[in-house]
């Protein structure tokens, strides 16, 4: 990696925390409703596999965890907060809120709040990749717990049985909402599932960026390359409960301070410090910056934005004038 | 015109469609190499390969999700399950992924899927192969479901299915298959929303879907010929959305109704068509409208408990004679 690419990164990942923990603040006010999952503590899974990959171009689908990797892939913040105000400026218009963020321009395929939905959705999309012999990849980021959904056997069944170029990213936060995965899973490392499917796989720490990067070079160069599919397995933490409804009761003080500790974050920012490639002054700028950027630009613009026209509650439930619906106009 | 049997219709839909555009796959259990359970892709891996006549393993959910995500990009699947009581089975990436993503997306994005199953009581299937599960399609938003009741419809129902930007779910019947009808020669599209009058009449309206269209269609002629009652016929060929304006025109030409269904009443078609009556033409009625329906039972193995469990022609004759005092 890079020196400028890390320092790049570093913005990206910041620049995703303090997203996320305004997100936390404005549900707390009651500007956002509905569920919120938020995602600091994994930055550096979804920053690292997608520098690896083409965002913008590749075709990436998630779980309802979604904000981070949708705007990683090109969507703009300000509308991925107002979709959170529920604001007719927002992504999906208002009408999908945090979990279901899509910015198709972008090639990001959206957020689904169905454990496991998304599975075979990416395996189509890679189909459908296929087919038209364009070298372009799906990526589909879940969570560890996904995978005790049937949809999980089913898919990578298929995915491989046909080849399909599809990554499955599986950052595994130990946690299922709020069951440790060794009282829900009977096998605890999720790289070793696909094995009965024959599919490639590796686990990396997901918290060091460069080693995420890494990484994901490989599984997205295997996939790239016609190999078929791969899945990488990425181990990381939330330090938030699964949603804003969650207590967070179920973990340890020392449990969760030993991953605050490996911050993906501090890390990299210490180590870019250290390296002399960067001053402390210089990451205390670019976080100011960033927290301005956020208050000025992004939540007023989800603040003035107009809410949804109610006479317009049934648009985008079918088609408009779809001619086939009436015979193709036979 | 020629007579064809139904699975032949659905089979040159297919064929015309996948001819036309290389991004029409077809997909499902044993629809391939095997030629389909009930022929309707007969020939097709043959003449379009194992990419695009993809046989599936027995994954419901998943190869329907596949087949979702991939029409996101553009491909038109259409998806054979082998039997609605295996599509419960998709129901979740049916209801929670196609029907609903142009919504969620804000219009972003759609899900122009086809999934074709055979529901219906054939021959002793017993209870986990004899589910008519139309009414459980009926109510989701973003979905449209339609039942082909003879292989004019099948053909053209499909055709407009493939072409549509919405997830489409089409209700075929075990027992019709075999069924010969009229198709036209020329190239046909069906409309997908509104419904048919199958035998005009002045006295009654019989509304049927399906394999019920030809239980009304017989009982009419027992009334003309035995009871002097001359009885319409609609076929609700659209189940969502239900044709409010054809079902409340053909009421208020008759002022009454029998709803035919294979389904047990409960949350169904003769219960919906019926709140419609209400809703659109209650004054209009000079009786109760009835439904004739099956009884809420698991389907039972036995033959003469499975044929007490649907309903038929005879049963339809004695509810309008009933209605009428005959």
């Amino acid at each position: 990696m890079k020196d400028a690419d890390k320092k790049r990164l570093l913005r990206e990942m910041l620049f995703a925390r303090r997203f996320e923990e305004r997100c936390y603040e404005a549900y707390v006010e009651r500007k956002i409703g509905g569920f919120l999952h938020l995602y600091p503590g994994q930055e550096a899974c979804c920053f690292g596999v997608l520098d690896a990959a083409r965002p913008g171009q590749d075709y990436v689908i998630t779980g309802y965890r979604d904000h981070v990797h949708a705007i990683k892939c090109g969507a703009d913040p300000k509308q991925v907060m107002a979709e959170l105000y529920a604001k007719e400026t927002g992504s999906s218009k208002g009408r999908g809120g945090s979990m279901h963020i899509f910015d198709t321009a972008h090639h990001f395929m959206g957020g689904y709040a169905l454990v496991g939905g998304p599975f075979p959705l990416a395996a189509g999309m890679a189909k459908a990749i296929k087919m038209k012999g364009d070298d372009d990849i799906a990526i589909c980021f879940l969570g560890d717990a996904a995978n005790n959904q049937g949809t999980f056997h089913e898919t990578m069944n298929m995915a491989k049985l046909w080849e399909l170029p599809v990554l499955y990213v599986c950052e595994n936060n130990l946690y299922g909402i709020g069951t440790r995965i060794d009282r829900s899973t009977a096998v605890v490392d999720q790289y070793k599932r696909v094995a009965g499917y024959n599919i490639p796989s590796a686990q990396e720490d997901g918290q060091d960026i460069e080693k995420v990067f890494k990484a994901a070079t490989k599984a997205v160069n295997h996939v790239r390359s016609g190999k078929g599919p791969y899945f990488l397995e990425l181990m990381t933490y939330r330090y938030r409960g699964h949603s804003m409804s969650d207590s967070n009761a179920y973990r340890s003080k020392g449990e969760e301070r030993m991953w605050s500790d490996r911050d993906p974050i501090i890390m990299l920012r210490d180590r870019l410090i250290e390296a002399g490639q960067m001053s402390k002054d210089e990451y205390k700028a670019m976080d100011t910056e960033i927290l301005d950027e956020i208050e000025n630009d992004i939540i007023a613009f989800a603040e003035a934005s107009p809410e949804p026209r109610v006479d317009e509650l049934e648009k985008y439930v079918l088609a408009d004038n779809d001619p086939w619906v009436h015979g193709g106009g036979h | 015109m020629a007579e064809i049997m139904y699975w032949e219709a659905i089979r040159r839909a297919h064929d015309e469609e996948m001819d036309r555009d290389p991004l029409v796959i077809c997909m499902g259990e044993d629809i391939g190499v095997a030629g389909g359970t009930y022929k309707a892709t007969q020939g097709l891996y043959d003449k379009y390969g194992a990419d695009r006549v993809m046989d599936t393993p027995i994954s419901e959910n998943g190869y329907t999700g596949l087949g979702v995500g991939a029409s996101f990009l553009g491909v038109r699947p259409i998806i054979e399950i082998m039997s609605v009581n295996f599509a419960w089975l998709a129901m979740d990436q049916l209801f929670n992924s196609a029907a609903k993503v142009r919504y969620m997306s804000g219009g972003q994005l759609t899900a122009p899927v086809v999934v074709r199953s055979a529901g219906g009581t054939a021959h002793q299937l017993g209870a986990q192969h004899s589910a008519r599960m139309e009414k459980v399609f009926m109510g989701i938003a973003g979905l449209r479901v339609v039942t082909p009741s003879n292989p004019r419809q099948a053909y053209g129902l499909l055709k407009s299915a493939v072409r549509c930007d919405d997830p489409v779910y089409i209700n075929e019947h075990e027992l019709m298959y075999n069924m010969k009808g009229e198709v036209p020669d020329d190239e046909y599209f069906h409309p997908l929303e509104g419904s048919e009058v199958a035998r005009e009449g002045s006295d009654i309206t019989l509304f049927g879907y399906n394999i019920s269209v030809h239980w009304c269609v017989q009982a009419a002629d027992i009334l003309a010929r035995q009871y002097g009652i001359n009885a319409e016929v609609v076929d609700l060929y659209a189940l969502t959305p239900l044709d409010r304006a054809g079902i409340a025109a053909s009421v208020r030409k008759t002022h009454r109704a029998v709803i035919v269904e294979e389904a047990e009443p409960a949350v169904g078609v003769g219960s919906e068509v019926m709140a419609i009556i209400n809703e659109e033409c209650f004054f209009e009625l000079d009786a109760a409208p009835v439904r004739v329906s099956a009884v809420n039972v698991p389907m039972p193995y036995n033959h003469g408990l499975e044929k007490a469990a649907i309903p038929n022609a005879s049963d339809v004759v004695d509810a309008v004679r009933k209605m009428f005092g005959k």
